[in-house]
């Protein structure tokens, strides 16, 4: 028999499990056709070109409730991806910094921080998102109380203005206008994309700048000052920038119901990012404070006995060596604050699963299509979240030779 | 302790499980000797479990209702709570009876989502409340404002088409349930709350100051709120609608709670008698006993009883009869007739 | 000696100064404070900030807290005593806390849940406390059925014939082991399956009818709060171990076709949202069963958590199965022992016990998590937080109800931590 054959087994057994799972596929495949005929439904994506007929208050690109189901949801992911990154970077700050000042000697500060990471760790998410979401709507004055020559609450420096709908900062606008580029379904400003352009830009010619400085501190042993020249290299072009393009600061200011101009930082929004940022950070903290403490004493003092100055000794020696052990699980809280942005719904934070898998499929109908959608969306992100962190995990993983 | 783990989750399974055989809807009902009705998870005065775990409420009566018209008992009834997400598919699935859970009479849900509408149970309009300080008096002033909504809902859509039409700016601010919806607009978080004026005047009844606020008086769209069953059960849709139609002719006919044992014989209204069941055999007809609607109407009275006691002027709901006033009084309430 | 110096040396102090007391910057509370919260400018910064950050937070919450009322039956009453000053209603959970804690099991019967979860903690202990007799196992291997009769109640046969399944399975195996190994393990897994779907039920009624004995039964509709949390959480923890310890094994094999399967089923389910899973078992489950199968949502949810609690179980358990040393394997090649045995007697026990901190953890996770059912209307405490204010007399309340159900899972997730983070301390110096 082919089982009890060594050169065959792992073939039987495998041709055996193939079959089963296809057999299985069969069967839920053909389930899924006969209930849908069941229901008169049929199998068609054709919804996501209807107009969706509803509104989405935070908008990274043009909609209004006229336009299609599909662009919704393009909004939605949009949404959602803003939340994930400004998420995890603000996380990390929090994270990092919570878990460097628990092994502060302070009493007092260590103490605060075990109870703010022990309090977040073991509370929800979800409930957390909710906390802050009342507590924005709760305690903060509404727009009215602004109004009035003696009013009760007035803005910071005059730019910023907290209220229990959300968060007024000013926006950056341009007189002129280069227009935007048109990529199928969005547009992004050419404007913005010429900033960005020219920031990389001065990122990557600071580096060569860096570069040939340690090569000249290599051949002749004196390292060229270069902090002014890196200032310049950043400052020069932002500033041609801003004078060609005319760049100002458009403050908000009460007008009608509510503020209007600067950009409005909505409740979900803060809600969602305080929430998953303070209770990912709590996560993070224990992870970085693992990652210090996983580095023996033997290193720092071997550094000092080497005769490198503390910064230098932390630079050089602890953070390489600590980044190995931490990498890897902040990996995956990166991605769970990714799938937690998912809670949106909680707090009418409309990313991708409050967009296209809640609405959407609520006036449509189309579960099925839409949970598709969803699932694969979020499947695509996470993949590419940890396919990026990966690539940068193998770069300073210890080189073994 | 694996294999143990499986068996206990299998033995949990059987119990649980109830594989639904090829049998018509009735059956299903009856077999089981309880009702499953699809329920809101929770709207004051029309559907919400009490301190006791006892579900109370307006949709809540119709479907202890429709359980007395077909079981005999009007607490044979599971409620099973249902997100606005999920109402559909859980119907479409088989996972209850019957959605009583104010679901709007649309054209997509009859037909796309292939539902049976079998009736209204509550004649609404999706409405606007703000706080009297605004010191705003049309809906036609709200350009700018921010509008706390329950998503999912046609409510959603009504308020994009309102907005668009009139060439007036808004800012959603939108909530997953109601309770949330409420606590956002009492904390200033929106300047309007809007939804089924039904949904604002209940949710007004329980803010710490009533007065404060006012529902303005535009009503923006028809809202028919009714049971919704199974496309494909005729007979279950029947059974349904006719116990709406059932109590609904009741308060026409002046049979409450109260008298239905003495209307039986004593009335000599041949449509009382055909509704009660001691002539013509309706309720055979409809493959129930002929006492029926006599025993819907002696659980939870007569649809007026309904109202009065759920969400009437009496209770702390304070809701007027207005368009859900039987037709001989203005009201659109009209039943067929029992012939 | 010292009468030498005493001709020589005009004094000498013959008795020992007492020892001063440090100076009073070196010693007691002042030293303390001053090394641990005023070292350094940066230091003081900090506990200034810390201290202010404190106060924030004691004096914006301590008066509406400490001003609460604990007696009122709505709302309103409660604004009534407070008569406009600000304070907490904590009447609410006066009045509903057995809604938060048990859903709507009767009141008369919160004993049987209670009994479960105690008995947990003893069908738990022998698992997590490693120095128990070990005969204990059997009782956790029997609390399955225990805590599902306690807490569902109905006829006492039913767990005892669904056990008898077993015996039929360990009989069939032991009466076809004489023909055929591999028919007798069909035999094993086939006789059980069919006494479950034929026998039991009958049996079960047919036993009832003779001897009626049983507790009350409680349908699952009436289960609600902490208690489907803690089902929910701990059914689909247990479902995953057996199922994760598989994947993890199907992760490391050599057969391609097992592998990529395996890979591919822990990264789809690690790599979606646990709501979209969620509303998977909600929304379209029934989709892929046969036409008019319905079974409960409860059901479901724990088949879709059992599933994703698996994929992460599955990558706790390769850590510890990484961890063990090649030489382990080596030495169960060398013993000659097959491959299901050596994974039987030497690599799993002790990768098991390494991934026990992880595992524990991992149920953290999950207990935390089943919060989202509040999105799939399943009564959680969350959502009965919701349905308590859409209660006439409690409509409007929120923090309290926040409060309350944030203590609860913070005691429970708390004290879970604390014990793996002892787990992982005693594990450690085991290495060592």
């Amino acid at each position: 028999m082919l089982l009890y054959d060594q050169r065959y087994r792992s073939i039987t057994i495998q041709i055996f499990a193939l079959f089963l799972l296809m057999l299985g596929a069969a069967w839920l495949i053909d389930n899924v056709i006969s209930n849908m005929r069941l229901l008169g439904r049929s199998f068609s994506f054709n919804f996501l070109w209807q107009s969706a007929g509803y509104d989405i208050n935070q908008r990274p690109i043009a909609y209004d409730s006229t336009m299609s189901h599909g662009r919704a949801a393009l909004v939605g992911f949009l949404n959602t991806v803003i939340l994930a990154i400004l998420g995890c970077i603000f996380a990390t700050v929090l994270g990092v910094l919570a878990g460097v000042l628990r092994l502060s000697s302070n009493w007092i500060v260590s103490r605060l921080i075990t109870v703010y990471v022990e309090i977040f760790r073991n509370i929800p998410t979800l409930i957390w998102i909710l906390i802050f979401g009342a507590v924005m709507a709760e305690s903060m004055p509404a727009p009215s109380a602004f109004r009035g020559d003696d009013p009760a609450s007035s803005m910071i420096f005059d730019a910023i203005a907290i209220t229990n709908r959300g968060v007024y900062i000013p926006s950056i606008l341009f007189t002129t206008d280069l227009g935007a580029l048109q990529l199928g379904p969005v547009a992004p400003s050419l404007n913005w994309l010429l900033i960005f352009a020219i920031l990389i830009g001065s990122v990557f010619a600071n580096r060569a700048l860096i570069a040939h400085a340690t090569r000249t501190q290599n051949a002749t042993g004196i390292r060229p000052k270069t902090w002014w020249k890196s200032i310049l290299i950043f400052l020069v072009p932002l500033a041609v920038v801003k004078l060609s393009l005319g760049v100002y600061l458009d403050y908000p200011e009460l007008r009608g119901f509510n503020f209007a101009g600067g950009t409005h930082l909505r409740n979900s929004f803060l809600a969602m990012w305080l929430g998953l940022s303070f209770y990912t950070g709590a996560f993070i903290a224990e992870i970085v404070r693992g990652g210090i403490l996983a580095i023996t004493k033997g290193q720092t003092e071997a550094a000092f006995a080497l005769g490198l100055q503390p910064g230098k000794t932390m630079r050089l020696v602890i953070l390489p060596q600590a980044l190995r052990v931490i990498i890897p699980p902040l990996i995956s809280q990166y991605l769970n604050l990714t799938k937690n942005t998912s809670l949106g719904l909680a707090v009418g934070y409309m990313d991708l699963r409050s967009t296209l898998g809640g609405i959407t499929i609520n006036q449509t109908g189309r579960e099925l299509e839409g949970m598709f959608l969803l699932m694969l969306t979020y499947l695509a992100i996470s993949l590419t979240i940890s396919a990026l962190m990966n690539v940068y995990n193998s770069r300073i993983k210890l080189k073994e030779r | 302790m694996r294999k143990s783990v499986f068996v206990g989750a299998f033995a949990a399974s059987a119990l649980v499980a109830g594989l639904a055989q090829a049998q018509s809807t009735l059956e299903q009902v009856k077999n089981r000797g309880e009702l499953v009705c699809g329920s809101n998870t929770g709207q004051v005065g029309f559907g919400a479990p009490d301190a006791n775990g006892v579900w109370q409420g307006f949709d809540v009566g119709f479907c202890r209702a429709l359980a007395a018209a077909v079981l005999g008992d009007p607490m044979a009834v599971t409620f099973v709570p249902l997100t606005s997400q999920t109402r559909f598919s859980a119907l479409a699935s088989s996972e209850v009876d019957v959605l009583a859970r104010n679901t709007t009479w649309t054209f997509t849900r009859d037909v796309d989502l292939s539902l049976t509408f079998v009736g209204t149970n509550y004649y609404d309009g999706q409405g606007f409340m703000v706080n009297r300080e605004l010191g705003v008096s049309s809906a036609l002033e709200l350009d700018g404002a921010t509008v706390c909504i329950q998503t999912g809902t046609t409510t959603e859509l009504n308020l994009a088409d309102y907005f668009r039409i009139n060439g007036m700016d808004y800012e959603p601010v939108p909530v997953d349930t109601a309770a949330e919806a409420q606590q956002q607009y009492l904390a200033g978080a929106c300047d309007v709350y809007t939804d089924d004026v039904s949904a604002l005047a209940s949710s007004r009844a329980a803010f710490a100051e009533p007065g404060d606020h006012v529902i303005l008086p535009e009503v923006v769209s028809k809202e028919p709120l009714g049971p919704v069953v199974r496309q494909g059960d005729d007979n279950w849709a029947d059974i349904v609608q006719w116990t709406l139609f059932a109590l609904i002719a009741a308060e026409e006919l002046g049979v409450t709670s109260a008298n239905v044992e003495e209307m039986k014989t004593g009335s000599n209204n041949p449509e009382v008698g055909r509704l009660l069941g001691t002539t013509g055999g309706f309720g055979d007809m409809l493959g129930l006993d002929n006492d029926w609607a006599a025993r819907a109407i002696a659980a939870v009275g007569n649809y007026g009883e309904l109202f009065a006691n759920t969400i009437g002027d009496q209770t702390p709901i304070g809701l007027a009869r207005g368009l859900n006033a039987q037709w001989t009084q203005g009201g659109l309430l009209y039943a067929p007739p029992f012939r | 000696m010292s009468d030498t110096h005493a001709q020589t040396v005009s004094y000498v102090r013959e008795t020992m100064l007492a020892p001063q007391d440090p100076p009073r910057s070196q010693t007691g509370a002042v030293k303390w404070v001053h090394e641990n919260l005023f070292s350094g400018w940066i230091n003081t910064g900090l506990t200034l900030i810390s201290l202010l950050v404190i106060f924030w937070l004691v004096s914006g919450i301590s008066p509406w807290l400490l001003n609460s009322v604990w007696r009122a039956g709505s709302l309103s009453e409660c604004r009534a005593i407070l008569d406009g000053t600000s304070g907490a209603c904590f009447a609410v959970i006066v009045d509903r806390w057995h809604q938060l804690l048990f859903g709507f099991y009767p009141p008369a019967l919160y004993w049987r849940p209670v009994l479960a979860l105690l008995l947990l903690f003893v069908a738990l202990a022998p698992v997590l406390f490693t120095g128990l007799p070990r005969r204990m196992l059997a009782f956790s291997a029997l609390y399955p059925f225990i805590g599902y009769h306690l807490i569902w109640g109905g006829s006492l046969w039913f767990p005892v014939t669904a056990l008898m399944g077993f015996g039929v399975g360990a009989l069939a195996y032991l009466l076809m082991r004489k023909l055929n190994n591999l028919a007798a393990i069909f035999a094993a897994i086939l006789a059980p399956v069919l006494w479950w779907v034929f026998a039991a039920g009958p049996l079960d009624s047919a036993l009832y009818s003779i001897m009626p004995l049983g507790l009350d039964f409680v349908r699952s509709d009436r289960i609600g709060g902490f208690l489907i949390s803690m089902i929910v959480g701990v059914s689909a923890i247990s479902l995953s171990l057996p199922l994760g310890i598989l994947l993890a094994l199907g992760r490391q094999s050599d057969m391609v076709f097992i592998k990529t399967v395996c890979v591919v089923f822990i990264e789809f389910i690690r790599g979606v949202p646990l709501i979209t899973l969620l509303l998977f078992a909600s929304l379209l489950l029934n989709f892929f069963l046969p036409p008019g199968t319905s079974f409960d949502l409860i059901l479901r949810v724990i088949i879709m958590l059992t599933f994703f609690a698996s994929a992460y179980m599955a990558e706790v358990i390769r850590g510890g199965l990484a961890a063990l040393p090649k030489g382990q394997y080596e030495a169960a090649d060398a013993l000659g022992l097959d491959y299901w045995k050596a994974q039987r007697l030497i690599i799993m026990p002790q990768a098991l016990k390494i991934s026990i901190p992880g595992i524990v953890n991992t149920f953290i996770g999950m207990f935390k998590d089943t919060t989202l059912l509040v999105f799939i209307a399943i009564l959680e405490p969350l959502a009965l937080a919701n349905a308590i204010r859409a209660d006439t007399n409690w409509n409007g309340i929120y923090w309290e109800l926040f409060i309350f159900i944030g203590a609860l899972f913070f005691i429970f997730c708390f004290g879970m931590s604390r014990y793996s983070m002892y787990l992982e301390r005693k594990l450690k110096t085991d290495h060592r």
